[in-house]
């Protein structure tokens, strides 16, 4: 049981880095963000040092969204998810491979670079490891709250833009955290950990809610 | 209307919205109710709707 | 037979629903025309926001109803996977534009409201909000109804979404509490609450019940159009095979 989901982790994975998709385009897309907003609001940098922490958790946020809703489809079309429900292996399961996968080569890259990003919008040096440490910690769920998005829309041929639509308002409590925790870094009265857990609470259960909804979309499917 | 203050006008905006929005969900309703049935007499009358016909398939 | 079965249930709600509706109706006009004939002549202006106070009789009947017309689409999404009742889903994509226009009428009025009491049409306020993340979460799921052609297999995606939708509404509802407080620690606004006058209780009271039943005659309206959509749906499809059949005998003689 547990070679079939090291099986799928790793074909991902592989497929992740060699198909040119996923991984290093969502970091490309993220770095583009970061750039397109201090075109929008002036090079003040004192502006953007404070809304810093925000700026960093929407582009990550959009850029792990953007290529969700192939996470399914490629599978579904390719027959590969036919093999997936046909085996031995729970679907949760399946899932769940699948999810951390996507979370290996999009959200991990995306807080390990956000730090980086974070010296094009002057983020303070006290805040850097805050907004990597959320972020580390945040993206699952939003990899998982996508996956159940992706399996919803994985049998449609024009999805495009359905998957964020369905996707984002489900998203709202992790960004509010995830900010709020970074925030907490460059001072407020609020102490780091209380968002921080509850971010990482939240992370938890959508990891379940997530992989146990997407389960039960692909079985639908059928 | 002096009756309604100074504010009159936000209290009439929103029972028009109340009254825009509301009319629109009831005249869509309506609307695709009476196109639905439509097409169901249609049909019924080309004699689909038979089931001694479903029957004998 | 599996699809007489199916048929069976839908065909005796046509009958039962043609039979309330009328009645529904009926009450439904009355208590409108008592609850508004109470809001505007006889409750008095509340002391601090005047005149204003009437739009509330429209405000928070369509706030309840949003919620409301939510939690029996989650109740439907339930019946469509535990149980796949076969007006299950029917009655989740008939509710879904109604709850959304009643979210969409809660934040008009509201916005009309927050104009004259607030100096501003819009206040990131924590009910204003969540009422604007719950429209969100509707519009999602009439786009994806709209989307998925089969309906069966719609309404089963649909269900999920909305049980996601359910179970992430108090984490949103929380999480925007606290984004609120952290951002406004000043509360703008409280409305009445358990002191609120008998004199604007029982008009807001009447007419809520008014709108329900509003919303409920609509709802049960666009089940049955919805039904017969997918009777046509279905009879088109048996008229296609029939001709086409008709075209393979005609085709060797």
């Amino acid at each position: 049981m547990s070679r079939a989901f090291i099986a799928i982790l790793r074909r991902d994975l592989a497929l992740a880095a060699r198909a040119g998709g996923g991984g290093e385009l969502a970091l490309v897309f993220f770095l583009t963000i970061i750039v397109l907003v201090p075109f929008a609001l002036g090079p003040d940098l004192n502006l953007l040092s404070r809304i810093g922490p925000a700026i960093l958790w929407i582009g990550a946020l959009l850029s792990m969204l953007i290529g969700l809703d192939r996470l399914f489809q490629s599978d579904e079309e390719d027959g590969s998810l036919d093999l997936i429900r046909a085996s031995a292996l729970p679907l949760e399961l399946a899932v769940l491979a699948k999810g951390l996968a996507h979370w290996l080569v999009t959200g991990l890259p995306l807080a390990l670079a956000a730090p980086l990003l974070g010296l094009l919008v002057a983020l303070p040096g006290a805040a850097m490891a805050p907004v990597a440490g959320t972020l580390l910690v945040g993206t699952p769920a939003l990899s998982f709250i996508g996956a159940a998005g992706a399996a919803l829309t994985a049998s449609l041929r024009r999805g495009g833009l359905i998957l964020p639509v369905l996707v984002a308002p489900l998203t709202i409590p992790v960004l509010i955290f995830g900010v709020s925790a970074s925030n907490s870094a460059l001072g407020g009265t609020i102490p780091f950990l209380t968002p921080f857990l509850i971010l990482c609470a939240l992370s938890l259960l959508a990891i379940v809610v997530g992989t146990v909804a997407a389960a039960a979309a692909l079985r639908q499917a059928e | 209307m002096s009756a309604l203050g100074p504010h009159a006008g936000f209290i009439l905006a929103s029972y028009a919205a109340v009254v825009l929005v509301l009319g629109g969900l009831i005249a869509a309703v309506l609307r695709d109710h009476a196109a639905q049935k439509r097409a169901l007499a249609a049909l019924e009358q080309r004699g689909a709707g038979r089931r001694s016909d479903r029957a004998a398939s | 037979m599996a699809s007489l079965i199916e048929l069976a249930n839908p065909t005796r709600f046509m009958r039962l629903s043609a039979v309330l509706l009328p009645w529904m109706l009926g009450a439904m006009a009355l208590a409108l025309a008592v609850g508004f004939y109470l809001a505007w002549f006889v409750a008095p202006a509340d002391y601090q926001q005047g005149e204003t106070i009437r739009i509330m009789f429209v405000h928070v009947p369509a706030a309840w109803l949003a919620l409301m017309f939510y939690s029996m689409m989650a109740l439907s999404g339930i019946g469509t996977l535990v149980w796949r009742h076969p007006l299950a889903d029917v009655a989740q994509k008939a509710a879904a534009p109604i709850g959304a226009c009643f979210a969409l009428i809660c934040l008009l009025t509201g916005a009309f409201w927050g104009k004259p009491m607030w100096g501003t049409y819009w206040v990131w306020d924590a009910r204003l909000t969540s009422m604007l993340v719950l429209l969100l979460i509707y519009l999602g799921i009439i786009a994806l109804w709209r989307t998925l052609d089969d309906p069966s297999r719609a309404g089963r995606a649909v269900a999920i979404l909305t049980l996601i939708g359910f179970v992430n509404i108090p984490i949103i509802k929380f999480s925007v509490d606290w984004w609120n407080t952290l951002h406004q620690p000043a509360s703008v606004f409280r409305m009445g609450g358990p002191t609120i006058h008998p004199s604007m209780l029982w008009p807001l009271l009447i007419l809520a019940l008014g709108f329900t039943l509003l919303g409920l005659s609509l709802h049960l309206i666009a089940m049955r159009a919805e039904i017969m959509r997918r009777r046509v749906r279905t009879l088109t499809i048996l008229e296609a095979e029939r001709l086409d059949r008709l075209a393979a005998q005609g085709a060797p003689a």
